[in-house]
């Protein structure tokens, strides 16, 4: 009951943080030097066609009143035509999104696993070997770029020892899916394609591995300081003097308070790998929205740009809210408060 | 240990015993020498206090005696730890697990601290039930459960149903501290240390759980370590009292004879602080304070703040002297007159 309250609350501060969001944007694109009008049609059409246009794109009125053209649009999915792909924003984004979905949820489950896991190996064996070289991997992990480790994964695994596929989501003899979800797994598994998903898999793994690097680094980093913490506290000293086996204690009355730190950074480090995907997505071949974006962005292509920085505003604000759904679960301080203040 | 004989075991032997144990904490700079070899020892069925300023190692003993100090940064270098005559610092995880909680329990000084914050009283105090019973003895859900609410009954907790699904925050200091006394008679302990219970409570609360503390262990037949600032309530309800200072046992006796004959300048010092109702004025306290453990006074630890310091005192740890009738001092000035 309190959890829904807390649901439905956060949802509406949502809709009020995306809502701030698009008017940046929209400022933003509007602000840019150049002529939308001029842009669309092209820089050799005459000067008539660009005045129809502008009225047509509403640009002689008042930025308030575009405004409110813009997110009536929006609000409808129409973003408007790309300027490089000349299809609907909405249409490129349908295609794109669903790749990188795909790549930072298994990127996003291995930094988990990844990150702690070798967190509470480090916490577990302090101070010896095994802690030094987790924490040694931990400073490369966090420093070194996601596309360094998508270029040498790709040398070692894929061109040198050919276990895994180079470039793209599946390979060109392998028949695609029909489209469901969009995400290719997913959609192999319904249609009870085994192979595919085998297939899809495959491709997934290095481009997943390189981006989630950087995340299981630092997860481990923060596993390992929060358990190492924890393992102090007098209620894990009573839950061992009172006979509660190792194990037990530590694969569950230590790990659970110490997991609500890192499901707070792992959240932010999923949504923020939606956005920096762009090189790995590159190296890789991979069809995605932060490819898609970066493209967008050098072409000048407003309308996709705005579309896609306001998809990512939404990844953001949605795995934001399931991260608050964890640590409330995990943490009953947080789920008690919440339904105190009501 | 139930239902394996341990072999050269005999009722009038120590059922604790603990040899020369000596606890080091490494820190930035070098090694705390918390505890100086210490001796201490219980028979079945005895009720002992152990009394000390705060910081004379009371806790860390007995957190030694469990094996649950975090170590690192805790150390130790030696000692023996013999409970029922096997030494608990040797034994296997498995032989540890079957003397803590059902061996050797303990209630912990501050309950807010001693309960896990993100788990439900009832899955914390479950699993403690889970693990008390005896091996091949294995309990299902519903009798856990039961007995878990035995557990708190045993306390004094209205509606044990209600509690086990609640979590710590939710409950009060003094639920919670009998949460925690519910939790550690709940293995049936053939020991139990009480770590200052009640301290972090109010007065009334406090009398409330040691008279419901007391009345448990009488029942049960406890042997129990009472860990205490407060000397009214071990001259109430111990059988023998340690003093301890500043990492060592410095005096041990019969409550009576301690009480009656304080031998040592620190004992002495001790008992004078306990205000009286009869009057006599403000008391006068022990000057100074605990030394730093980093560097403690070579000798006897206490001879800066002793107003009946020798020369010896200075350069020579002074052993336990034997004084009769059980009692132990450990100070030059009752050399001669040991027995």
């Amino acid at each position: 009951m309190s959890m829904l309250n807390f649901l439905v609350r956060r949802i509406i501060y949502s809709f009020f943080v995306l809502l701030g969001l698009s008017i940046v944007i929209f400022i933003i694109a509007r602000i840019m030097p150049g002529d939308p009008a001029r842009m669309a049609v092209g820089a050799r059409a005459p000067q008539w066609v660009v005045d129809q246009i502008r009225e047509q794109m509403h640009l002689n009125d008042p930025l308030p009143v575009q405004y409110g053209y813009w997110l009536a649009d929006a609000v409808h999915g129409d973003f408007g035509l790309s300027l490089v792909t000349q299809r609907p924003v909405t249409a490129d984004i349908r295609e794109f999104f669903p790749a990188s979905l795909e790549l930072v949820l298994v990127a996003g489950l291995l930094s988990a696993l990844g990150g702690i896991g070798l967190g509470t190996l480090s916490a577990r064996y302090k101070d010896t070997w095994v802690d030094n070289v987790v924490r040694l991997f931990s400073y490369a992990g966090v420093v070194t770029p996601s596309f360094v480790f998508a270029i040498f994964f790709v040398l070692i695994f894929a061109w040198e020892l050919k276990w895994f596929p180079v470039i793209g989501r599946l390979s060109e003899q392998t028949p695609a899916p029909p489209v469901v979800t969009g995400l290719i797994t997913v959609d192999s598994l319904l249609a009870g394609q085994f192979g595919t998903f085998l297939d899809a898999l495959k491709h997934l793994v290095l481009p997943a591995l390189a981006l989630a690097m950087g995340a299981i680094a630092q997860e481990a980093r923060i596993t390992r300081a929060t358990m190492a913490d924890n393992l102090s506290k007098d209620y894990i000293a009573a839950e061992r003097a009172l006979g509660i086996s190792e194990r037990e204690v530590t694969g569950r009355f230590l790990l659970k308070p110490s997991l609500i730190p890192t499901v707070s950074i792992l959240g932010l480090d999923i949504a923020s790998t939606f956005s920096i995907a762009f090189l790995v997505e590159l190296i890789f071949n991979w069809p995605g929205l932060a490819r898609y974006g970066m493209q967008s962005m050098l072409n000048k292509d407003l309308n996709s740009i705005s579309a896609v920085i306001l998809v990512l505003g939404a990844v953001f604000v949605v795995v934001n809210i399931i991260v608050d759904i964890i640590v409330a679960q995990l943490d009953p301080r947080i789920r008690l408060s919440a339904a105190r203040s009501e | 240990m139930a239902g394996s004989p341990v072999t050269g075991f005999s009722p009038a032997a120590p059922l604790l015993d603990v040899k020369n144990l000596q606890v080091h904490f490494a820190v930035y700079g070098g090694r705390l020498r918390v505890l100086d070899g210490v001796n201490f020892s219980m028979r079945s069925g005895e009720r002992v206090g152990l009394v000390g300023e705060t910081g004379c190692g009371k806790t860390t003993m007995m957190k030694a005696i469990l094996r649950v100090l975090p170590t690192p940064p805790a150390k130790i270098p030696a000692g023996e730890i013999l409970f029922k005559g096997r030494d608990i610092l040797k034994m296997r995880d498995h032989e540890l697990r079957a003397v803590r909680g059902r061996g050797i329990s303990m209630i912990f000084q501050d309950p807010t601290a001693a309960l896990n914050p993100v788990f439900s009283i009832g899955e914390q105090v479950e699993a403690v039930i889970r693990y008390s019973t005896s091996p091949g003895k294995a309990s299902s859900r519903e009798e856990t459960h039961q007995r878990a609410i035995t557990a708190l009954q045993e306390v004094a907790l209205a509606d044990p149903e209600r509690l086990l699904r609640s979590y710590p925050i939710q409950l009060s200091g003094g639920m919670r501290q009998r949460v925690c006394i519910g939790m550690a008679l709940s293995t049936r302990p053939e020991i139990l240390i009480a770590d200052e219970p009640g301290t972090s409570l109010d007065v009334t609360i406090q009398d409330q759980v040691l008279r419901l503390l007391r009345k448990l262990v009488e029942e049960k037949d406890t042997s129990v370590i009472l860990i205490t600032h407060t000397l009214g309530i071990v001259r109430e309800t111990t059988d023998r009292v340690y003093v301890m200072y500043a990492g060592n046992i410095v005096e041990s006796a019969p409550t009576a004879r301690l009480f009656s004959q304080p031998l040592h300048p620190y004992t002495q010092g001790l008992i004078s602080t306990v205000p009286r109702l009869t009057g006599g004025g403000i008391v006068s306290g022990i000057p100074g304070r605990i030394p730093d453990y980093l560097n403690p006074p070579s000798g006897c630890r206490f001879h800066p703040r002793c107003s009946q310091m020798m020369e010896i005192c200075r350069t020579t740890k002074p052993p336990a002297f034997k004084m009769g009738d059980g009692h132990e001092v450990a100070c030059f000035l009752y050399k001669d007159e040991a027995k």
